[in-house]
């Protein structure tokens, strides 16, 4: 071999290696703290939760050390999450939609089950079917609150033209002519962020349900065609119908989820169709504006049968990957503890309630907070979303949706195009019958 | 009988390099991809189908939009850039004076990040708040008449696909024009003296002299740009992620559709389908002008 050019960076290559080596395993010890990665979406609300919850978790538990690492949502959070699933790589915590969702990422395979944690018995029932697995395994701690899908309104424009809430569709689009002839726009759609065009269809699931008992088993197992039932048609028609009347904002192919959301508060547009949810971005942006906003469940054919759709919370999971399992599940722990609740409060105020028993609900609670609180607390007058109840989701649906919406489809043909969309997911997954 | 074999100049040492790199990176890949598109697969586990996926894939509603778009957009974008560019690059060829700072600010749009350009873009397009409308709107205003202008990106027509068409070519006008000029440069300036002295006119030497003898770099310009075109997926992303509903999607924005859904298999099979529509298209492209290249 010839001689190293350099002889002088090879000895203290060799020397150092070792010495910085050495010097490493000497200072583990001392630094005891466990470290665990725990993700979540990247939305300003959500960071500054999971900011003020993690720092109050690592002052109650100096022991352990929480990095937080923020991703995007949407169909890029999506195609995250199961790749990292898939390759090992995902964080040791993590928090994802429960429901179809989860899924689609197969949690018997990926996720830890959390069946016989003490915290357990303290979810409220409501929530257990959507985040278990098909072995029967418990995989989600819930993070947040319910969610109602109907129609989020401003009051102050319900007061001036001495409107009534819509009990049925009829009146809804009653109520739309009168908004209308006011010179306001009687509904706001954001087709930019395509996700809030689904509203129409999926928080009708109320009404479906209500319509057509049974329905979900029916509808898993490929018996329903949802061109051929009035009620599964009905979501697509409303979309149709609002637009042939012209009740869109005329901006709406460009308008966003923020943008539609200032367009509510500011009293430029009646109605919103969104997740309740939503008024935690009014509540952020617009705080004067917060309790001009209130919450209405979609109305369907039936003024007697009359209820709000409901979204669970979000999931918090432990990867089967992790590390560190002790600390990861003291962490989980602490998410549903009501010293969280304190901190989650203090943050923002809940626009629903949570699915903890016996969460304290505290701060300025808004008036979608009441509405929403009173469709669940009522008897037979909310139901969970369609996709808590199935693993079947097309994910196709937010862009059939604005293509009705914009008249590309008529309504019949959108159903048609989203029983193709599930059909395809359905034999992706392997579901018998499809 | 022994058989001659023509030696080459290099150690076959040197090969094993780029063998290697080559056999990882590109080879291994793609015939790995052809075995999943015949797969059920979910990353983690695989089931073999044999063609379903591509069944599946042609029965897919929206992909003769896919399709038509692809070959719109790959075709616009193309001619768009290969004419742009011949003339731009013939100006900054000259002698006059500024071309240096002309040739930057043309490249500067390489150089921004397009998920970047594509935000910028989208914003100014807005039909309602975008810059452009306004001032079409104002133009419009200063001759008595008024318009709304069009929309840009929310069309449900093809109006979508052209627009981001046109902010590709502003965007990828540059290195056109960046080829077309070193190959300008490479032109003796002999021909160009020898048709003065005959009496040719600049507009005779630029259409008999320079546009024949620049042919190489025209052809790696169609080339490049048409299949950067046929393949192209963040600007659309970025601008108008497929829609409103499917109107502007290409075929990768439906494959990356179908990964975000977890449909692996069926996503590796449309690349597959467009790695087979690419060379369909390319190869008897690049032969035909390769032999005209030859004749010349």
């Amino acid at each position: 071999m010839k001689i190293v050019r350099n002889s002088r960076l090879a000895k203290a290559l060799m020397l150092g290696l070792p010495a910085v080596l050495a010097s490493a395993m000497l200072a583990a010890p001392a630094q005891a703290a466990t470290e665990i990665t725990f993700q979540t979406w990247n939305s300003q609300v959500s960071q500054d939760q999971w900011n003020a919850m993690t720092a109050a978790f690592m002052k109650a538990n100096p022991d352990i050390t929480v990095k937080v690492n923020y991703v995007p949502g949407g169909v890029e959070g999506d195609a995250l999450v199961k790749s990292q699933l898939a390759s090992g790589t995902m964080a040791d915590v993590f928090s994802y939609n429960v429901g179809a969702l989860m899924q689609a990422i197969d949690p018997v395979r990926n996720l830890v089950n959390l069946k016989g944690e003490p915290w357990v018995s303290s979810v409220n029932s409501g929530f257990i079917p959507s985040a278990t697995g098909a072995d029967g395994g418990f995989y989600a701690a819930p993070f947040g609150t319910a969610m109602g899908g109907g129609i989020l309104y401003n009051k102050r424009i319900y007061a001036k033209l001495g409107l009534q809430i819509p009990l049925t569709w009829k009146e809804f689009m009653a109520n739309n002519a009168k908004i209308k002839k006011a010179g306001i726009t009687p509904v706001i759609s954001s087709w930019k962020d395509s996700w809030t065009a689904q509203l129409f269809v999926l928080g009708d699931h109320f009404n479906v349900a209500a319509a057509m008992p049974g329905f979900e088993d029916k509808f898993t197992a490929n018996k329903i065609v949802l061109a051929k039932n009035p009620s599964t048609l009905a979501g697509f028609q409303h979309l149709e119908e609002v637009r042939k009347a012209g009740y869109y904002n005329k901006d709406v192919a460009s308008t966003t989820f923020a943008k539609a959301l200032e367009y509510l508060a500011l009293g430029k547009g009646a109605h919103y169709p969104m997740l309740s949810a939503g008024i935690d971005t009014i509540v952020a942006n617009f705080p004067t504006k917060a309790a001009d906003i209130g919450f209405m469940a979609q109305p369907g054919t039936n003024a007697k049968s009359n209820g709000a759709t409901v979204w669970m919370p979000a999931g918090v999971y432990i990867a089967k990957t992790t590390k560190n399992l002790e600390a990861a599940k003291k962490f989980v722990a602490w998410t549903v503890s009501k010293e969280s609740f304190v901190v989650q409060n203090k943050v923002v105020p809940p626009s629903g309630p949570y699915f903890i028993k016996g969460a304290p609900v505290s701060g300025n609670l808004t008036a979608v907070f009441t509405d929403l609180y009173n469709y669940m607390q009522g008897k037979g007058t909310s139901y969970p979303a369609l996709e808590f109840l199935t693993p079947v989701k097309g994910p196709n649906l937010s862009q059939i949706c604005v293509e009705i919406g914009s008249g590309q489809k008529n309504a019949l043909q959108g159903a048609q195009s989203y029983q193709k969309d599930l059909q395809k997911q359905s034999q992706q997954l392997g579901l018998a019958g499809w | 009988m022994k058989k001659k074999r023509i030696k080459s100049p290099y150690a076959s040492s040197l090969y094993w390099p780029g063998g290697v790199i080559y056999m990882v990176l590109f080879f291994i890949p793609t015939v790995l991809s052809l075995f999943f598109s015949l797969t059920r697969w979910t990353l983690q586990d695989w089931e073999f189908i044999g063609f379903e996926n591509f069944t599946l894939y042609f029965s897919e509603e929206n992909l003769r939009i896919g399709f038509r778009n692809t070959i719109i957009y790959a075709v616009l974008t193309s001619g768009l850039k290969v004419i742009f560019a011949l003339y731009l690059a013939s100006y900054l060829s000259s002698k006059l004076r500024s071309t240096g700072f002309i040739r930057s600010v043309l490249f500067f749009p390489t150089l921004v990040s397009t998920i970047g350009v594509g935000i910028t873009f989208s914003v100014l397009m807005n039909p309602y708040e975008g810059v452009i409308n306004a001032v079409l709107k104002s133009v419009a205003g200063f001759f008595g008449k008024t318009t709304d202008g069009p929309g840009w990106l929310i069309d449900p027509n093809l109006l979508p696909i052209v627009s981001i068409a046109l902010v590709d070519v502003w965007k990828g006008v540059g290195i056109a024009t960046l080829i077309y000029i070193a190959g300008m440069a490479a032109i003796p300036r002999d021909y160009y003296e020898a048709s003065s002295i005959d009496g040719a006119s600049t507009r005779q030497q630029f259409y008999q002299v320079t546009i024949p003898l620049v042919r190489p770099a025209m052809f790696s310009v169609i080339i490049l740009s048409f299949v950067g075109g046929l393949r192209s997926f963040d600007l659309i992303w970025a601008m108008t992620g497929g829609g409103p509903g499917f109107i502007s999607d290409v075929l990768a924005s439906i494959n990356y559709k179908q990964y975000t859904s977890g449909y692996y298999g069926l996503s590796t099979a449309g690349n597959v389908i467009l790695f087979v529509l690419v060379s369909i298209l390319v190869f008897p492209l690049s032969r035909y002008l390769n032999k005209k290249e030859v004749v010349m």
